[in-house]
């Protein structure tokens, strides 16, 4: 009985262990790549597209109604200190900050972390990544640094979209529903709301974009055979990046704020 | 020529390929046949570098390959082609895209690719009004002529077939036959065919029986008949 739970203790260590020296070896070989060889522009603009331009409307909604909420929570909570008026840059704060990266990230790690899990997934157990190889076109520099490179640079946009979206929802909250003088609402966030709160939020996005961008890419590559495997693979993508992404945005708030 | 030296290769602690000692003679069609599940497109694999063999060499023109780095394998791959089992069209592009992928990478001017494209469909009888399809659009002999287009854009030296006419019916696997065949004879290419249809017997120059992870038998196509090994013998009386 002890034998087998340290036998089984035992291969979940190696498991682990081959996977994180797995996943650090693909890591190297894009770095390596990327300053290697030439980066395929084309590519690049083909997922910005897929990732960034098509996610709009998703992170217009999570933007709006995040900033909704937020007014209407903070509001509670303020209104009992006599702090109605901060409502404003609690919503603005909160969403450059926090809710717009973390949020954006997630929603593109289900939206586009997934999608590129199961096409790259596809692409291999229908021999497509094998094709390009016969080919002589490296599948790293063809498939993967693309889509990380977009997925990077895409999210620092889609995140200051749902930071506005989320000023824009608490704006149409408090003069609505709370009847907030509209000029209070803008001037305190014009006065409060720092640059470095909008950079250090795109900054985190960024990280998100390459967290979910390598880990749907690095899933998709070593996924399972048949459907079952491409399934798999998908919802390892989603699971795994919103894990990370959650995790990595503690350590930056630390580091950045 | 393509030497294959004492070849090996394990998966886990099984053994697919046991010591594999092979010559496709150049310029000529060789088949490498065998029973579901002994290996073939392992091999094949191996010879394309797609799979490292446990141990043994692979030379092709003299070059071993399997102790090449990356960029030293790509200069020999150049002259290779691979036909695979279900085309491996990449699904997101066109016929056009598909079939000049190498052209459009290295950054040739479009007219250009599509004369090529163009000339290269009708190598394999297509025409030009699948230039803008998507592969789905397609069916399946259809869409492996497509592969075959694609690979013989790169004007290749050696073409590996991988079970060219799987889920194909018996006419239009006899039409994939035949061109490759024309292939052959137009671009005096070596080509390597893996199949475990013995209607081929009647399009290659040699044959190679794979089994338990050795070749079994060589010969000349037209004397497999005449084989007095009993594992040939039952193979080919079994179909």
């Amino acid at each position: 009985m002890i034998l087998k739970f340290i036998n089984s203790l035992g291969s979940c260590f190696l498991r682990i262990c081959t996977e994180i020296g797995e996943f650090s070896l693909f890591f190297l070989k894009i770095i390596f790549v990327l300053f290697s060889k030439k980066l395929k522009t084309n590519q690049v603009v083909i997922y910005l597209q897929q990732i960034g331009v098509r996610s709009f409307g998703i992170v217009f909604l999570t933007g709006l109604s995040s900033g909704f909420a937020l007014a209407f929570q903070s509001y509670i909570g303020l209104s009992k200190f006599g702090g109605e008026e901060l409502v404003g840059v609690v919503v603005a704060l909160g969403m450059s900050r926090e809710l717009s990266p973390v949020l954006t990230g997630i929603m593109i790690t289900g939206k586009a972390g997934s999608a590129m899990a199961a096409e790259i997934g596809t692409m291999k157990i229908t021999e497509q990544i094998d094709a390009l190889q016969t080919l002589c076109i490296d599948p790293y520099q063809y498939l993967i640094v693309p889509r990380i490179i977009a997925g990077t640079l895409a999210l620092p946009l889609l995140s200051i979209i749902s930071t506005l979206c989320g000023i824009i929802g608490g704006y149409l909250y408090c003069t609505t529903a709370l009847n907030i003088n509209s000029e209070a609402y803008l001037n305190i966030i014009q006065s409060k709301l720092d640059i470095l709160d909008l950079t250090g939020g795109m900054i985190k996005a960024a990280f998100f974009g390459l967290i979910l961008s390598t880990i749907g890419t690095y899933v998709g590559l070593h996924s399972g055979e048949g459907a079952q495997g491409v399934g798999l693979a998908t919802t390892k993508s989603v699971v795994i990046g919103s894990i990370m992404i959650l995790i990595a945005n503690y350590f930056l708030s630390i580091f950045l704020f | 020529m393509i030497n294959i030296i004492n070849l090996k290769k394990k998966f886990d602690s099984k053994w697919i390929s046991n010591g594999i000692n092979l010559t496709i003679p150049k310029g000529k069609m060789t088949c490498i046949i065998g029973r579901s599940g002994e290996g073939k497109s392992v091999l094949l694999k191996q010879m394309i570098g797609l799979i490292k063999p446990t141990s043994g060499q692979i030379l092709i023109n003299g070059i071993d390959i399997t102790t090449l780095k990356e960029f030293e394998k790509q200069q020999i791959f150049k002259k290779c082609g691979y036909v695979f089992q279900f085309a491996a069209l990449l699904d997101s592009l066109t016929i056009f895209e598909n079939v000049g992928i190498t052209l459009l990478e290295n950054g040739m001017a479009h007219e250009e690719i599509e004369h090529i494209v163009k000339e290269k469909l009708a190598l394999v009888n297509l025409s030009a009004d699948v230039l803008y399809k998507y592969p789905s659009e397609l069916s399946g002999g259809m869409r492996k002529r497509v592969g075959l287009a694609r690979t013989l854009v790169n004007n290749p030296e050696i073409i590996f077939y991988d079970e060219p006419t799987t889920g194909l019916d018996p006419i239009t696997s006899r039409l994939v036959y035949e061109l490759m065949l024309q292939t052959q004879q137009k671009l005096n290419v070596t080509s390597v065919i893996i199949s475990h249809d013995i209607e081929i017997f009647n399009y290659v120059d040699y044959i190679a029986v794979l089994h338990n992870g050795i070749i079994e038998y060589f010969c000349e196509a037209r004397n497999i008949w005449k084989s007095t090994n009993p594992f040939v013998k039952d193979f080919i009386h079994r179909f």
